[in-house]
């Protein structure tokens, strides 16, 4: 999968959308709820279920950054799904609020 | 990732939260992109090309911002304040463009090839349609806002500032959904200014409702923040004088006002002195940014300014002065003339990288190989890494070889009692190339030129003594507060016209 910057990926098994900030340094596998997303133009394949292994939930807004591989993909559909990369969950990082939007 | 994409989160997120406009009428988060949606359409019927907005803060603006996101064109809010003939040619440049126009302006445009023309009722009525459009549009999303500069140094450039920059800055420095619902932030800048474009941009992503001012004046900018319960507005140094002019004479406290941040321009440290006691309730923020930035880069924060205010130490109260310290994401350097970075406490050239510093021009792209742009502002960092800024290095007088920046002088003269406003440039010499000159707007009486010569000399170097003096009533300020100090210099540049000291 190529992940660009500005590409848009959903997940399979749940309404999970994401865009990527941050492009991976290296090839990198991201899933959402344990299956590989696909570009977000593409039509979801039928029969797929959320792995209970997975199913934390996406947060619509927060950036998801995996360190390993240095890709970074903002969330702008939230769903049942965990985001992963390589099988790693991928934990979710605070914007740098600014002063001036306290 | 693009604009639209930022208000099709928070509609999806918050739909019936309020989004633009009063309480009693304004629309919320759902209702802009339903309108949005129905102008893109009807923005590309109308032979889609360049999106340009010639028009007063309001509704219609942020929907065309939108719109031009969802249609991925670039979007160009034009200054509707420049003289017909300058603004025909800006229009012209935007082609193929279709223009959203202020009804009242439309009369001013001519007939630029390649441009339609729209009115702004017309289009209201267009994005007020009922139901939902469902038209879909190209994903090609590249070019998000042009910017022409302001041109108080030349012919005004445009600035590209690419979809990625400007979301990169927004969901850099803002926390999705992060504002309460109360909030709401008064937008007084101009649609043509960056600060503009960026305080729809965050103020959608964080949830906050925005009130546009249609033109900034004092009476009407404390008027709204009292009716309208304001909780953030961000002005440029002038307006804040004169906000607090207004406030001082009608007792006016804004009690629920509780971020102002300013930039776009030097302030002058007695008028956020002043603003400190009169609104003790606000944090107040200084945020320093160009067009070429997408808007801020460095912040001197709320509890920079209050340790700043109450420090006896020089080097800590001499912070008020300064833009406070760059955005964390960023890197920010000082170099010398020939590209040497510079340890603190040396003056040289502000160099800035990062992902929202696009840094680039229609034709012209100005960052060099390792993602460096440099900002033409002189400035230079302290130790624990405030970032003061001199201004422009063209305003930078070269007196004998030693190169003296003007704000520092304005500063030591607007102390002085007599004293409203003052401009300091440089104006040819036949002995040192050039020399200090200062035009000074008086307050009451006039002061002698030998009283103001003293008071410089006792503050700052005798070179830094301004040698040449004029007095007027009034200095010549673009609207979004900038002196225009090249206009100054030109009226002085001929020997001829040399005025005499006072």
């Amino acid at each position: 999968m190529e992940l660009k910057p500005g590409s848009r990926w959903k997940s399979v098994v749940c309404d999970t959308e994401v865009v990527v900030v941050r492009p991976p340094k290296t090839e990198a596998d991201l899933r959402c709820g344990g299956y590989p997303m696909i570009p977000n133009a593409e039509p979801k394949p039928e029969g797929k279920t959320l792995s209970p292994d997975f199913a934390e939930g996406s947060q619509m807004g927060k950036r998801y950054a995996d360190d390993e591989t240095g890709l970074e993909v903002l969330c702008v559909k939230p769903g049942a799904g965990t985001l992963s990369v390589g099988g790693r969950p991928i934990g979710a990082k605070e914007a740098k609020k600014l002063p001036a939007s306290d | 990732m693009h604009t639209a994409l930022l208000l099709d989160m928070m509609a999806d997120a918050a739909p019936d939260r309020l989004a633009l406009g009063r309480k009693r009428d304004g629309l919320t988060f759902y209702e802009v992109r339903r309108r949005a949606h129905h102008a893109a359409e009807w923005l590309q019927a109308k032979g889609a090309g360049t999106v340009v907005f010639v028009g007063l803060n309001g509704t219609a603006l942020p929907i065309a911002l939108f719109a031009a996101g969802m249609l991925a064109k670039p979007f160009a809010p034009l200054n509707y304040r420049l003289p017909d003939a300058d603004l025909q040619k800006l229009l012209a440049r935007t082609a193929p463009s279709v223009a959203v126009v202020d009804d009242d302006m439309a009369g001013r445009l001519g007939r630029p090839e390649g441009v339609t023309l729209v009115t702004r009722s017309a289009f209201e009525i267009a994005c007020n349609q009922s139901g939902h459009s469902e038209a879909a549009f190209d994903e090609d999303h590249d070019i998000g806002v042009l910017l022409f500069t302001s041109g108080t140094t030349g012919e005004p450039k445009a600035a590209i500032l690419r979809h990625r920059n400007l979301t990169s800055y927004v969901i850099s420095t803002v926390e999705f959904l992060a504002s309460e619902a109360d909030e709401a932030a008064l937008v007084s800048v101009p649609p043509y200014h960056v600060a503009g474009v960026s305080a729809i941009l965050t103020g959608v992503y964080s949830g906050r409702r925005i009130v546009h001012l249609e033109t900034f004046t004092p009476e009407a900018w404390v008027a709204t923040a009292a009716e309208e319960a304001i909780t953030h507005a961000m002005v440029v140094p002038t307006m804040l004088g004169r906000i607090l002019d207004v406030l001082e004479k009608s007792g006016e406290t804004l009690p629920t006002l509780k971020a102002v941040s300013y930039g776009g321009g030097r302030m002058p440290p007695p008028v956020i002195e002043r603003a400190m006691r009169l609104l003790p309730h606000v944090g107040f923020a200084n945020a320093y940014g160009l067009t070429e930035t997408s808007s801020t880069i460095s912040i001197l924060g709320p509890d920079d300014h209050r340790e700043a205010m109450a420090s006896s130490d020089p080097n800590i109260r001499r912070r008020l002065g300064s833009v406070g310290r760059p955005l964390p994401f960023l890197d920010v350097e000082i170099r010398g003339p020939s590209g040497e970075v510079l340890p603190p406490g040396q003056s040289g050239e502000i160099h800035v990288r990062g992902d929202q510093v696009s840094g680039e021009y229609a034709g012209k792209k100005v960052i060099d190989a390792e993602g460096w742009f440099a900002t033409n502002d002189g400035g230079w960092m302290d130790e624990d890494g405030y970032l003061f800024v001199e201004g422009r290095l063209d305003d930078v007088i070269v007196r004998g070889g030693e190169n003296i920046s003007p704000g520092e002088i304005e500063d030591v003269l607007r102390g002085h009692p007599q004293v409203a406003d003052v401009a300091v440039f440089g104006a040819p010499d036949n002995e040192w190339g050039e020399t200090v000159a200062a035009v000074i707007v008086a307050k009451g009486a006039r002061p002698s030129t030998e009283d103001l010569a003293g008071w410089v000399k006792a503050r700052l170097r005798s070179t830094k003594t301004p040698e040449v003096w004029a007095f007027r009533d009034a200095l010549p300020y673009n609207d979004t507060g900038k002196l225009l100090r090249r206009q100054l210099k030109a009226e002085f540049a001929g020997p001829a016209k040399q005025p005499a000291s006072a």
